[in-house]
């Protein structure tokens, strides 16, 4: 099993660097980005134009600094933008 | 369809990696890849990841608890500490005796 390839950057368990650190207990307060980005996430969802599976592809996609780098929801519009891209909903010029 | 394992089935998590050849959304974590372990209860059925991620008919797979011991996965913790991890049976091979 040494031998396997490194697992990709989001298969986080056993991975020493994450071991022994404390867990914050509470969550963060939301700004009003984030429930927006939440709020926005239901809309999708009800209109059948995101799975949950769908945005965790998106999410766990991101390249590793993004993906260490960006907050909770900043990850979650980036992904939900790239669903509707990738589902052809809008184009690439529509999000940036 | 009914469960292909029952409680108490010993079972081996097949030891591929295809995500090092192309994009995939796997659910079954790289670490109890070729490791045995029990299976402790079938979950019932749900539509697989594997395909809900790409947006693609997906068909329902059978959902275990299988517990491993957690020394030799995580190289860490006391003798009898136990690792219950979440898996779909189209991962999972029979282990004789």
């Amino acid at each position: 099993m040494d031998t396997a390839p490194p697992p990709t950057h989001h298969d986080l368990g056993g991975n020493p660097k994450y071991r022994c650190t404390a867990v914050e207990p509470e969550n963060p307060a939301l700004n009003d980005f984030d429930k927006r980005v939440d709020a926005l996430r239901v809309v999708l969802r009800e209109k059948g134009l995101i799975t949950t599976d769908e945005q965790r592809l998106k999410i766990e996609s991101l390249p590793p600094e993004e993906y260490f780098g960006l907050s909770y929801y900043e990850k979650w519009l980036k992904a939900m933008a790239a669903v509707l891209v990738s589902r052809g909903i809008v184009s690439w010029e529509d999000v940036s | 369809m009914s469960p292909q394992f029952a409680a108490g089935a010993r079972v081996q998590v097949k030891n591929n990696r295809p995500e090092t050849v192309m994009r995939l959304h796997l659910r079954t974590p790289h670490y109890v890849r070729g490791r045995q372990g029990i299976v402790l209860r079938a979950l019932g059925r749900f539509p697989n990841p594997e395909d809900l991620a790409f947006n693609r008919p997906a068909p329902e797979k059978m959902l275990y608890h299988v517990l491993f011991e957690q020394q030799p996965v995580w190289n860490e913790g006391e003798a009898g500490d136990t690792l219950l991890v979440e898996l779909f049976e189209h991962w999972l091979e029979p282990v004789e005796g």
